[in-house]
């Protein structure tokens, strides 16, 4: 009876290793794929804030709802984003897929601590825009097994849809409800609508999301949803450029975020 | 050894026929399937995952739960189980199948499966699910078949082979906590998003897994001359009922956390599941029968087991057993993966409604975990017979 | 030998089924089809490397312009051109099933590029695009 002095080696020496397995790949796992270590601040809700690289663009998104709830039954910027992406549509809420959408205030911010029901009608019966978040800590990329969503360099959360296997982990993920899954063939959903030439469409069983209109940027364009608007209500640019207008808007409005408390850092900015 | 199970009553192979109709109709249903897309399935933008993942999580549960035979039979040289453990290791192959077969079923692009190993990603705890699942089927495989082998060949089971038995117990661990981590690291899902979710899985499984097993002995003893012995059966009975009572322990303190805190996000999911949700005047609540009667019927085997009198009568012990496999069915098979999605990330109720050819998919895997439990069961009760003469 | 008669004719089936595809088409082999080309225009690269390896080419401009954002390509004459299957590659080879098709089904190849890839004439199968937006 009892445990001789090998067999105690052996169990200690096992257990030690598994502790340090443990240890290291918590650490790896706290490491998103691509992040940069640069250097690192302490922040009252939980998120680090990253002094930004010289030279590398971090693009964002200011959604002025002042201005945009003057025109309540506008959707210019979204009718051009789903033309854009060939954005399918169909009618069954189950099988929905949208990049950029509108929302009631209480059903997008659902837990900011700015709700009450004495808040100014107009705010309470406002339709927000929501779209991908472009968060600075994606969960829906933490959570990928093929990195077939990703971040780039310059912030904007990338489907890769050649890669991607329909797990649909990542919209368990996310928590501003962001991606549609491709539960049928898109191309059902296209019929008798206009096509964009220039885009391909999906492809049955992949998760789809706004993309920034990355293949806009790359040609120098600005996003369809920021050039359809008349009305100036979104500003899109560079956040890590100091004299950008994004930047001046965010430091002359007070803006909020959806879900902060997430630590997700969102690039995407509200005027209430 | 194998060729045992080829040489079997015409019951056993109408049983067979009879499973085999049951996959056949999955299968042609999964053909359905994958000319249509996951279109066919009751999912939707807001409940993306539906019954293939929970059939997946409680499975693992009852993998891990042969763990519970393993350990009294190895470290603690307890050898009452030492003719009943290969049943629970043979259980835990069948169920590491099915597992593997939903997610597979579950993919959006399953011809691309293997993109997981080609893009390796550590930071997706999907890739550790999937090193940890498909190592403890391979463990499995190889202490079963060779645990049986060594019997049918009236020879000492090899030292390798207890290496890998050994190596069994944390592994068994491993699979229910990455499990379990799948769920509890996401951020935005505050039904999930709870430390106890690991040891929850646990204690779910620890008593579901054992309890199928006792039902599974009976009928083994009811259908062959090998008897586990009552002494083995009271033993996994007595293990169950701690499990139980761990696992609605853990249940207890989620309600109380979410309601004394009073936080809005950790009350919905939970209201939803037991309650239902209130939405537009309209209420939710297609959840709550299960949910209740899950836990009310955990409360019943657990109070069977609890009093040793009704514990040793056959027919009691095989009502508390199948009392708490549809308990942590229930809880873990519909309630967990479904109440995580509702209410949606704009606390919006979007129900779920399996659809036909998706549940005739489900009861297509269950088929083939219970052939692939039938012919294995049958090897190994002819070694066991074998055994006697 | 045990079974030599049902062995043999095991075998005797079993070369009849394997060499099928042979004696069916009477040893004649299907004519190699030529893709059509439309445009008179030089393609980015030689047409003697697009053959033989377009699909590794491609493997290599998808994952330059979706994954690391470099959408230029610099072919082998110094050339710079605009990575884009649909709008760049597609643009002259508007002809998908003279082009594209036609090799691929000869060499009984179904690459999924076609599941979302389109050119407007394909796209008349799936969608009308004289549609009303």
């Amino acid at each position: 009876m009892g445990i001789d002095r090998r067999k105690f080696l052996k169990i200690a020496g096992v257990s030690s290793l598994v502790t340090l397995g443990g240890g290291a790949s918590l650490l790896a796992l706290n490491s998103p794929a691509g992040a940069s270590h640069g250097e690192v601040e302490h922040h009252a809700e939980g998120e680090e804030v990253k002094a930004p690289e010289k030279g590398v663009k971090r693009w964002g998104m200011v959604i002025d709802m002042r201005k945009c709830s003057e025109h309540k039954d506008c959707t210019k910027c979204i009718d051009a984003c789903h033309y854009v992406h060939n954005v399918p549509h169909f009618e069954n809420r189950k099988e929905e897929v949208k990049w950029i959408w509108k929302e009631e205030y209480e059903k997008a911010f659902t837990d900011i601590g700015t709700l009450h029901k004495y808040n100014p009608k107009e705010i309470v019966e406002e339709k927000f825009l929501c779209l991908c978040n472009h968060c600075d800590h994606p969960p829906c990329v933490r959570v990928c097994p093929t990195k077939a969503t990703f971040r780039r360099p310059d912030g904007i959360v990338a489907m890769d849809y050649h890669r991607c296997i329909g797990c649909r982990f990542c919209m368990a993920a996310c928590p501003y409800g962001s991606r549609s899954f491709n539960w049928k063939d898109p191309r059902l959903g296209l019929r008798g609508r206009k096509l964009n030439p220039e885009f391909p469409t999906r492809m049955r069983g992949v998760v789809e999301k706004c993309n920034f209109c990355v293949e806009r940027l790359a040609q120098g364009l600005k996003p369809a949803c920021v050039e359809a608007c008349p009305d100036g209500v979104l500003v899109f640019g560079d956040l890590n450029d100091p004299d950008s207008e994004i930047r001046k808007v965010l430091a002359e409005n007070y803006t909020v975020r959806r879900k902060p408390e997430l630590g997700t850092a969102p690039s995407v900015f509200y005027i209430i | 050894m194998i060729e045992k199970a080829l040489h079997g009553s015409s019951k056993y192979w109408a049983w067979l026929a009879f499973l085999g109709v049951l996959i056949a109709l999955g299968g042609a249903c999964y053909l359905y399937q994958l000319k249509h897309g996951l279109g066919i399935t009751g999912m939707s933008r807001d409940v993306s995952w539906g019954v293939y993942i929970a059939q997946f999580t409680y499975l693992v549960g009852v993998a891990a739960g042969a763990v519970m035979l393993v350990i009294p039979e190895l470290l603690h040289r307890y050898h009452t189980y030492e003719k009943v453990v290969v049943f629970g290791e043979f259980l835990a192959i069948a169920a590491v199948t099915m597992c593997l077969l939903f997610i597979v079923v579950d993919i959006g692009q399953p011809a691309r499966l293997f993109n997981v190993l080609l893009h390796p990603t550590p930071n997706s705890i999907l890739f550790w699910d999937m090193i940890v699942l498909n190592g403890y089927l391979l463990i499995n495989i190889i202490v079963g078949y060779n645990t049986l082998l060594s019997n049918y060949k009236r020879v000492p089971v090899p030292k390798w082979v207890k290496f890998f038995a050994y190596v069994s117990i944390p592994w068994a661990f491993s699979i229910h906590t990455v499990t379990a981590f799948l769920y509890c690291g996401l951020p935005g899902r505050h039904s999930w998003l709870t430390a106890i979710m690991a040891p929850r899985f646990l204690a779910s499984a620890f008593a579901a897994g054992p309890a199928l097993l006792i039902i599974l002995l009976l009928i083994v003893r009811k259908v062959s001359k090998f008897d586990p012995g009552d002494r083995a059966l009271q033993s996994i009975a007595k293990t169950v009922c701690y499990a139980m009572i761990a696992n609605l322990f853990f249940v207890a303190l989620e309600l109380f956390t979410a309601f004394y805190s009073n936080i809005p996000g950790h009350m919905h999911g939970l209201k939803y599941l037991f309650w239902g949700l209130k939405e537009h005047g309209h209420l939710y609540d297609q959840l709550v029968p299960w949910m209740r009667s899950a836990m009310l019927l955990g409360l019943v085997g657990i109070g069977i087991l609890l009093i040793p009198p009704l514990r040793r009568q056959t027919k009691f012990l095989v009502i508390a057993c199948a009392a708490i496999v549809y308990s942590t069915w229930a809880d873990k098979g519909v309630g967990l993966v479904i109440g995580g999605f509702v209410p949606n990330p704009f606390e919006e109720v979007m129900e779920y409604h399996p659809t036909f050819p998706e549940i005739s998919i489900a009861i297509g895997i269950w088929a083939v975990g219970a052939f692939i439990l039938t012919v294995l069961y049958k090897v190994a009760i002819a070694v066991r017979e074998q055994e006697l003469s | 030998m045990y079974d030599a008669g049902k062995i043999i004719i095991g075998l005797l089936i079993f070369a009849g089924f394997m060499t099928f595809p042979l004696w069916y088409n009477g040893g004649k082999a299907a004519p190699i089809p030529e893709p059509k080309v439309l445009t008179k225009g030089k393609c980015v690269e030689d047409t003697a490397y697009m053959r033989a390896a377009h699909m590794q080419l491609l493997n290599e401009w998808r994952d330059q312009a979706l994954r690391d954002g470099n959408r230029e390509y610099v072919n082998h004459r110094g050339e710079k051109v605009w990575i884009s299957l649909q709008n760049t590659c597609m643009k002259c080879h508007s002809n998908k099933d003279e082009f594209c098709d036609r090799c691929h089904t000869y060499a009984e190849v179904k690459p999924y590029c076609w599941d979302c890839h389109y050119t407007p004439k394909e796209s008349k199968k799936w969608a009308s695009t004289e549609g009303n937006s």
